[in-house]
């Protein structure tokens, strides 16, 4: 291993949120390079990177096109002998699981981290998959820290592990750890030697006859993967239970809704589960004896559904999400996990009558370009009732929620751009995609290529405010007249590339243009740009600081 | 030792700076604290709360149990209502005097619920910060009024408001000071009545 630990004494800690608590580590443990494309619940790790340029200035960090960019490019940096961190939220390892699950087969040479943080309970997202899966598809190890002290050590551990094995390391964070915050002890910047640059090149092109060995290679470490999972520290077992017929097997955050709940739990063993693969021999271990597991997991029911293959004992009775012991869906809370483990919930002394407590869904920001081009939009559905309205992730997806909505679909990055295509494809007249300049740059741009390659007849809106908005305005690879550039390069006849002003005073001149690109019968692509209002108001501020 | 707080509101009502006043002046005193926040899309204008968890044990859970906070500071009065199932009997309910509407708010409704729990505080905390020369600092006003209610010292809650601000000019400092006084005035009078 390329390290030298230097464990300088404790500093008196910092209050991180789960997300910085992972950045910060990555900081110490020397990384050349920090890279991610925004997303709910992992925007903030790598903006903790930016906001500590002036003190690591030597770390590169960028937000990148897309999930798949950022991991090829960790990749890359790993491949020269550096370390890098990529991060993500769930959905975003879809998009990059192509790098994801070959680089496993390649392995890696400077230490990889990859952070995905899950979001159990869908608060901003369109779905709660569970990336243990993804884990165990790729056959690389795995860490799910229950709180930010473990966040911030097992980062620091991933980083040891991935050079050690030459495997890409994931760490799993859920929502609920991303955004709280809490005391850490760092350890301070560690002394690190970059890994040499070798020339391997059966290592690094998967070629069938290369991609066979190394696949043998990935499966030859995988005992080894159990070893650690089995014997690392960081796996927890309560101490001898006294001949308790009833256990709980935790994993990650569903620790702290236990110990919560330790009135009721009071002797009942507790299997602290935080590494993956899953510690075969710690399971078996603990189940001897007993006759009812209770899992405690936020996410998918992996363990639950896994456990069944290591413990094969008839007469145990595991519960769970599959057994209705706990939900299926949404996320843990100490309350969901003390009915499960038997206890009644504490008494509220308020329950005011809940229906005068109105919901109160997001809305545009005054100010907001969004809203004009969505009044426009508007009135042309009423002019043209078969239009569809293909929309796609961002802040702009709130237009579903008015009545009538604005738009007709969101599904993922980009789906957009393809699904106005196939519509058009399959004979709608005006089928139109609605799709931001973040997300157009994400993975609007196959598509387009193709429609524009075939002149498909169809409509593009792309809602140019200059930033990445709903995840708090980071940085565009491109911004401004490139768009158009790069559009009159696709072979888009320029008069069909048409920039409008989203505002009120324009609202008939917008109008106009929209109806003619819609009657146009091949691809047009209609720029409405207008700087996000939170941008606006974000740099002015600083210009103020800077004046004073 | 162990206080549980929920402060609650709609985005942009400086929310997380309350709870960094509290959770900052906790590690001043040598106390864990843990603090749970909203991010992404709930941001624009839907509701913000924010948990806050002092001990001077190990705390785990990043979320509150049912019946066990001991205070919901709500800077927004429907907003007050939303997580009222969490205040544990004897807790507190601090409420600035202020309505954000939404389609069918009835404000008459929302206050009526309100009173019907003993233990809660109105603040006008905007007239206080109109008052003290900036409605950006209603939020330091209720920080203040909950202040007589904590188990950490006013001085220690009042440093961390001057860490807060200390990237701002001394006059943004002083103001969130001095509406951070007005706000333990009213709380002050609160225990005492209680009493």
């Amino acid at each position: 291993m390329g390290i030298s630990v230097n464990d300088r004494s404790a500093s008196g800690g910092e209050i991180l949120l789960g997300d910085e608590a992972v950045a910060l580590a990555a900081l110490h443990s020397s990384i050349g390079g920090s890279f991610a494309y925004p997303g709910t619940p992992a925007t903030e790790l790598n903006e903790y990177v930016f906001s500590m340029k002036k003190k690591f200035p030597a770390v590169y960090v960028e937000w990148s096109t897309n999930e798949k960019t950022a991991y090829e490019a960790a990749l890359g940096m790993s491949y020269i002998g550096k370390r890098a961190i990529v991060s993500m939220k769930h959905v975003g390892l879809n998009v990059a699981a192509d790098s994801f699950i070959n680089s496993a087969i390649t392995g890696v040479n400077g230490g990889l981290v990859v952070v995905v943080a899950d979001d159990p309970g869908m608060h901003s997202s369109q779905n709660e998959q569970d990336t243990r899966y993804y884990i165990e598809f790729a056959r690389v190890p795995g860490f799910e820290p229950s709180n930010q002290q473990e966040a911030y050590d097992m980062t620091v551990e991933a980083f040891l592990l991935s050079e050690e094995l030459r495997l890409p390391v994931v760490i799993r964070l859920v929502t609920r750890l991303a955004h709280s915050r809490a005391k850490v002890i760092t350890r301070g910047p560690l002394r690190y030697q970059p890994m040499p640059k070798i020339k391997d090149t059966v290592k690094w092109t998967l070629l069938p006859s290369n991609a066979r060995i190394m696949f043998n290679k990935l499966l030859e470490l995988q005992p080894k993967l159990l070893k650690y999972s089995n014997s690392t520290p960081f796996q927890m077992k309560s101490p001898d239970n006294g001949g308790s017929k009833k256990g709980v097997i935790v994993s990650g955050i569903g620790y702290n809704y236990c110990m919560e709940n330790r009135d009721v739990i009071n002797t009942v063993p507790v299997l602290k589960i935080n590494v993956y693969p899953l510690p075969e021999t710690l399971i078996k271990e603990f189940s001897r004896g007993l006759e009812d597991i209770l899992i405690v997991e936020d996410g998918y029911p992996y363990i639950e559904t896994r456990i069944k293959t290591i413990v094969c004992n008839g007469d145990l009775r595991i519960r769970g999400k599959l057994t209705g012991d706990l939900p299926a869906s949404g996320e843990l809370n100490p309350d969901i996990v003390r009915k499960a483990l038997g206890g009644t919930l504490k008494e509220s002394a308020f329950t005011p009558p809940m229906d005068t407590v109105l919901n109160r869904p997001p809305v545009f920001c005054e100010g907001c370009g969004h809203r004009d081009v969505f009044s426009v939009l508007d009135e042309i559905r009423k002019e043209l009732p078969d239009l569809e309205a293909f929309s796609d992730i961002g802040c702009y997806t709130l237009s579903a929620l008015k009545t009538p909505p604005s738009i007709d679909s969101c599904v993922c990055m980009g789906a957009s751009v393809g699904m106005a295509k196939g519509a058009a494809n399959g004979g709608l007249k005006y089928s139109v995609g609605v799709i931001g300049d973040s997300t157009f740059l994400h993975s609007g741009i196959p598509t387009l290529v193709k429609a524009a390659g075939d002149n498909t007849p169809v409509t593009f809106i792309i809602l140019d405010n200059s930033t990445t908005g709903m995840t708090g305005g980071q940085e565009l690879p491109i911004s401004g007249n490139r768009f158009e550039l790069f559009l009159e390069g696709l072979g888009i006849p320029k008069e069909h590339i048409r920039v409008i002003d989203p505002r009120r005073i324009h609202y008939d001149k917008n109008l106009r243009i929209i109806r003619e690109e819609l009657e146009y019968r091949g691809v047009s692509v209609i720029i409405a740009r207008r700087e996000c209002i939170q941008i606006i108001r974000k740099t002015h501020k600083k210009q103020k600081a800077v004046n004073l | 030792m162990k206080q549980d707080i929920i402060i609650a509101g709609v985005g942009g009502q400086g929310i997380l700076s309350i709870a960094f006043v509290l959770v900052n002046s906790a590690m001043l005193k040598g106390l864990n604290s843990k603090q749970s926040e909203v991010h992404g899309m709930s941001q624009r204008g839907g509701p913000v709360f924010a948990y806050v968890r002092i001990s001077d044990e190990t705390i785990y859970s990043d979320l509150i149990p049912t019946g066990e906070a001991d205070m919901i500071i709500g800077l927004e009065a429907m907003e007050s209502l939303r997580y009222a199932q969490f205040l544990k009997k004897g807790g507190n309910l601090i409420v600035d005097h202020h309505y954000i509407l939404v389609n069918g708010y009835d404000k008459t409704t929302i206050d009526a619920a309100i009173e019907q729990y003993p233990r809660h505080i109105w603040v006008n905390a905007r007239q206080i910060a109109h008052e003290v020369g900036n409605p950006l600092t209603a939020n330091m006003v209720m920080m203040g009024a909950s202040s007589p209610l904590l188990s950490i010292e006013e001085t220690l809650l009042k440093d961390s408001i001057r860490t807060l601000f200390a990237r701002k000019s001394e006059d943004i400092i002083t103001m969130n000071l001095a509406a951070f006084d007005r706000g333990a005035e009213l709380g002050k009078r609160f225990m005492d009545k209680a009493k």
